[in-house]
């Protein structure tokens, strides 16, 4: 890399990483200013564990977001599984455009069209409040499931169809068939769709102040509605925890996805070889 | 012979099911709420408020009278098309650079792009306010090189300072991966042929990198131009954006206005998607596709 090369990918980098480090820095000051450092404390983590509002908001979280992965993943797996046997163009074209919808469309319209559809059948049924986990859940499961589609639907693709084939003609059941030989191919892209559906689930906002019942807040609302007050270093601590948390994920999906390209190189050199 | 059920559309048929119920009618819900009134009877008066509504703003002690929606959607198209401007001129360099680096300096610059997405979005905007404020970090350390502080918070710069650093890695992303596949050898025979460095990037790399370009900039304008929260925290509520304008409507339980804007919104986006669409499909492949 030239010279000036490396001088303009360091600033531009300063300018990503700054929010960043004022994050890390701050989050271990000891006294209660966002701006004025004076001294090293871990005073705002034990406070961050103190406070029984956080820790509920973690717990429902964490509660969501292992739902929502787990419904989005197998549904996701499942419809992946179909669209990749669609013949026909324009069913595919149908089935393509409207996965693309919850990732294309602002986060705010998603958010507020699943609220008014909420909204609107809490009247027709008489629900006082009809904003719930279960409102929130469903949201988080909607635009959570084309993520899940997207990483398994192109491992499919790659896939050899003859392996189906053979274990079905060494007398596999089509069921069978599909959990022995097709199933540990494609795991991989259900794995990394996973954790992305996590994640997103783990970092949503927009969508989940829509659809948020009373009762239940998760932790982006509760960031959300810490800010709105004065904020102290605790909203840093907590923050730069769910960062290092969030960034341990993404790294593990990485590792499989690398390790997944490795191996299927291999094989494809073995097979030239042969 | 019996036909059997296709066990392939079984598996899909949750997803269809699901997708319609969710995807689709919510869809309707927008355009059915914006075009009724409070007892759901059909009415235009959403749509009417929208590009009427008029109220006065002080600038600079002179009042004047504005159409406060019409203002506020044209603030964020502003805003929205300035930033957008700015994540590309910034970021066409940065993925020009790393697409010709190593392929490990490649991934690793990769990876520190993405990691501020890792953070929270809220708190990268609250972290920004910090910075910015008029005792904040950055005044402070330009103070200790003896430079005056600035005002920067609550202005306009302060919302596009924002939207540029929420949304830069949704522009460097598909700018990447498109000169990621350019062959070395195309530029290597434009330099062969006396192209001097300019003129290959402006005859071989740039119309190369198009399709990078045109999904760069609707992935960076779609965000920036229906936000809401960046505004509130770094332009201190003083420049509402459309997005700032459904939520409080929301809020305020006026969901049939909401709707409105909602659907104003996306009719907007979706007229914006299909006109780069057909340039694309039109001018980048030559009418093929």
């Amino acid at each position: 890399m030239k010279l000036s090369a490396k001088i303009y990918t360091g600033i531009i980098l300063a300018f990503l990483f700054a929010p960043i480090v004022v994050m890390l820095i701050y989050s271990f000051n000891e006294a209660k200013s966002l701006s004025v450092y004076s001294g090293f404390s871990l005073r705002w983590y034990k406070e961050l564990l103190r406070d029984r509002n956080t820790l509920n908001a973690v717990k429902n979280t964490l509660i969501l977001a292992f739902s929502a992965m787990a419904i989005s993943t197998i549904m996701g797996t499942a419809a992946a599984v179909g669209i990749n046997k669609i013949r026909r163009r324009w069913y595919r074209t149908v089935m393509n455009t409207v996965t693309d919808i919850p990732m294309t469309n602002p986060d705010i319209i998603t958010g507020i069209s699943l609220m008014l559809m909420f909204v609107f059948m809490g009247r027709l049924f008489g629900a006082a409040n009809s904003l719930s986990f279960w409102t929130m859940l469903i949201a988080h499961v909607t635009f959570c499931l084309p993520y899940v589609i997207l990483q398994v639907l192109p491992k499919l693709q790659q896939m050899d169809d003859s392996l189906r084939e053979a274990a079905m003609d060494l007398g596999c059941p089509p069921f069978k068939a599909f959990i022995k030989a097709e199933l540990p191919e494609i795991m991989p892209g259900i794995i990394t769709g996973a954790i992305m559906a996590f994640t997103m689930s783990l970092d949503d906002f927009v969508i989940s102040h829509f659809t948020a019942g009373a009762g239940f807040e998760t932790l982006p609302i509760r960031i959300y509605s810490m800010t709105k007050k004065t904020v102290t270093p605790e909203m840093y601590a907590l923050a730069t925890i769910i960062f290092f948390v969030t960034m341990s994920l993404l790294i593990i999906s990485n590792l499989v996805d690398n390790d997944d390209n490795r191996r299927l190189k291999e094989s494809k050199k073995k097979q030239k070889e042969k | 012979m019996k036909k059997k059920l296709n066990p392939y559309a079984g598996a899909m048929a949750p997803y269809t099911l699901w997708a319609a119920l969710f995807i689709l009618v919510p869809l309707a819900f927008i355009a059915y709420y914006a075009f009724t009134d409070n007892d759901f009877r059909f009415t235009t008066e959403h749509f009417v408020r929208f590009f009427t509504a008029k109220s006065t703003i002080t600038e600079g002690g002179v009042d004047r009278e504005v159409y406060t929606y019409l203002l506020i959607f044209w603030r964020s198209l502003k805003l929205a098309i300035i930033s957008t401007a700015i994540c590309l001129l910034l970021g066409y360099p940065v993925a020009y650079i790393m697409s010709r680096a190593q392929e490990q300096t490649q991934k690793l610059l990769m990876t520190l792009i993405m990691i501020p997405m890792w953070m929270n979005f809220l708190i990268r905007t609250y972290a920004w306010m910090t910075i910015l404020q008029d005792k904040g970090i950055f005044n402070n350390l330009i103070g200790l090189l003896n430079l005056g502080p600035v005002h920067i918070i609550g202005t306009e710069t302060a919302v596009i300072i924002g939207m540029v650093y929420d949304y830069f890695p949704y522009m460097v992303l598909p700018l990447y991966s498109i000169m990621a596949k350019m062959d070395e050898k195309l530029l290597e025979a434009a330099r062969d042929l006396g192209c001097g460095s300019l003129s290959v990037l402006r005859r071989v790399v740039f119309p190369l990198s198009l399709p990078g370009v045109i999904s760069g900039i609707t992935m960076v304008l779609i965000p920036s131009i229906s936000t809401f929260y960046i505004s509130q925290k770094l332009g201190n509520g003083k420049f509402f954006l459309i997005g700032d304008a459904i939520e409080g409507q929301y809020v305020a339980n006026n969901l049939h206005f909401a709707a409105a804007m909602a659907f104003i919104l996306m009719v907007i986006l979706l007229a914006a998607m299909t006109l780069v669409k057909y340039i694309t499909t039109r001018y980048v492949y030559g009418g093929e596709q």
